[in-house]
């Protein structure tokens, strides 16, 4: 499988204390470890378990994901915003790896 | 013996239920017991109350690999008080967790979107847990037509 590339969408500037809706999807199988493939074996379990968002630093939001979530990982939530900053975003997978993403956003 | 057409339209009609009943029993799922015992050990054995949370999801889902969930809870979301995780349970999927929410005040509204995987038609559960340790829970029946899990 490729690289799993993460695409977020966060508006680029805001008005202060404004709640802004991010929008984040990962591409990845999110194999569920139910699967058998052609000779009846089953296909382990390879899924994102941990997706966070921090704010300049600080924890902003976070979720325990099962194998029960879909491919490509969707995730939708708010933000309240009171300072210009950097959102960072880490997706962490099954066999260690860390995918990560970082947006900005001015506020007015 | 002679088989008529009745006769063998009779046996493979059964043997078209004995194939569909083998199929059901292949992938264990989980018990609505599992459920509970998964949400008592996210409430702290707390029964969660009723209100304030809403669960959206579909009625009908026509494709269970990917069903649209989304949830919002009302709370000020000060640092006082504010919600401090919502998790869904799929009590009929082979795992009943789905997702946990973890929110901070800074999240300033109580409110997050996903998509889940359900195997069969069953009901979808979201509990959130307040920073004061109170729990509330809300329930939607999804009907599946194709069951996403595999097996």
């Amino acid at each position: 499988m490729a690289t799993p590339k993460p695409r977020v969408r966060v508006p680029k500037s805001a008005s202060k204390d404004e709640v802004i809706t991010i929008k984040t999807i990962i591409s990845h199988n999110m194999e569920s470890g139910q699967r058998k493939d052609k000779q009846g074996k089953i296909i382990p379990r390879k899924i994102i378990n941990k997706f966070a968002c921090k704010f300049n630093g600080k924890p902003l939001f976070s979720c325990d994901i099962q194998p029960a979530i879909s491919a490509n990982p969707y995730f939708e939530f708010n933000a309240k915003v009171a300072e210009s900053g950097t959102f960072k975003f880490t997706w962490i997978d099954d066999d260690g790896s860390v995918y990560e993403a970082e947006r900005s956003i001015e506020v007015k | 013996m002679d088989l008529t057409r009745r006769d063998v339209l009779a046996l493979s009609a059964g043997a078209a239920v004995l194939a569909l009943t083998g199929l059901e029993a292949a992938p264990a799922f989980a018990t609505p017991e599992a459920a509970h015992e998964s949400l008592m050990a996210f409430t702290g054995g707390k029964t969660p109350q009723s209100g304030k949370i809403s669960l959206t999801a579909p009625e009908i889902a026509e494709n269970g690999n990917t069903v649209p969930v989304s949830i919002s809870v009302e709370s000020p979301m000060t640092a006082d008080n504010h919600v401090a995780a919502v998790m869904l349970l799929a009590e009929h999927n082979p795992n009943p967790g789905v997702i946990t929410f973890h929110f901070t005040p800074m999240s300033g509204k109580a409110q997050a979107a996903t998509r889940m995987r359900l195997a069969k038609t069953q009901n979808v559960t979201a509990v959130a847990r307040m920073s004061d340790g109170s729990v509330f829970m809300d329930t939607k029946l999804v009907k599946v037509t194709i069951g996403g899990c595999g097996g």
